[in-house]
């Protein structure tokens, strides 16, 4: 057994339990923590694939960042409450299954299908010299529109914060609920 | 036995399915965003071993492309179910049938 061979098979299974968990605890600060390990095992898969530059970025981006922001919104909104089971659309969980196994049929059946001819050569390391090389050279406008992107997002979720209390105040003319519920939120 | 791409490429759509059945299944609006996380990284993971596959690094340049958007999504999102938090005191999805005709 080649050692790439069992760090895959290890990290795999983490991963698949991550996301089990992810789906299936009903609280939702394990959710987050499940959703946490197979963002991890992501980035011991990028290592594997000699992404080392991505890897660092996934732990720093993902499992740092936007995981911490994720844990301080469940916090924020309470994590006391547990959701209901109750379905309120009939059928639902059947049709789920039946949808998540003609996604995997479809899976299996594109995998037959080689759209790509691979060819096993030289494959150059993604360290930061060459993703560096690689984004600011062919990728250097689409990167640029990332910056306005990420701009736009800040100014968004700025713009909607503000926004909030303007939007009570007209929603409360026109509602009574919203009235009594934004009073009540207010506290 | 040697990890091919096929491997990881199964991985990705395995956990690319049980993402979109947690989008399918959970209410609370917190819990499916993070299945739509779990549904970009595994596309992110495709893309990685596709790309050593195809020996260039096109393929690890748009994971990146994808971790940007994903951070920009995270932060609006995020503030919109803040703000629909503080008005209706709830995540739960089932409750927001404000706009239903």
């Amino acid at each position: 057994m080649n050692p790439e061979l069992v760090v895959f098979i290890v990290f795999a299974v983490a991963a698949l339990a991550g996301a089990i968990t992810l789906v299936a605890a009903r609280n939702p600060v394990y959710s987050a923590m499940g959703l946490l390990l197979t963002m991890v095992s992501m980035a011991v898969f990028y290592v594997l694939n000699d992404a080392h530059f991505v890897a660092v970025v996934q732990v720093l981006i993902y499992a740092g960042a936007v995981m911490t922001l994720f844990l301080f919104v469940i916090m924020l909104i309470g994590v006391d409450k547990e959701e209901s089971r109750e379905e309120k659309i009939p059928f639902q969980r059947p049709i789920v299954g039946v949808l998540a196994a003609g996604l995997i049929l479809l899976v299996i059946l594109a995998g037959r299908t080689a759209w790509v001819v691979f060819d096993n050569g030289v494959t150059p390391v993604g360290t930061i010299e060459n993703v560096a090389d690689e984004l600011f050279g062919t990728w250097m406008l689409p990167f640029q529109a990332t910056i306005l992107l990420l701009t736009i997002a800040a100014v968004g979720s700025l713009a909607l914060a503000r926004y909030e209390g303007k939007l009570r105040d007209t929603l409360a003319d026109t509602t009574e609920e919203s009235a009594a519920e934004g009073a009540g939120g207010d506290a | 036995m040697t990890v091919t791409v096929a491997w990881y490429m199964t991985l990705a759509a395995t956990l690319f399915v049980i993402g979109g059945a947690g989008l399918l299944l959970r209410r609370n609006a917190l819990v499916m965003f993070m299945s739509i996380e779990l549904m970009l990284n595994s596309v992110n993971l495709s893309f990685v071993a596709a790309g050593r596959a195809l020996g260039n690094l096109d393929g690890q340049v748009a994971s990146l492309f994808v971790m940007v958007v994903a951070a920009a999504e995270v932060t609006v999102g995020l503030a919109i179910i803040v703000m629909v938090f503080r008005k209706r005191s709830t995540a739960s999805v089932d409750e927001l049938s404000g706009m239903k005709g």
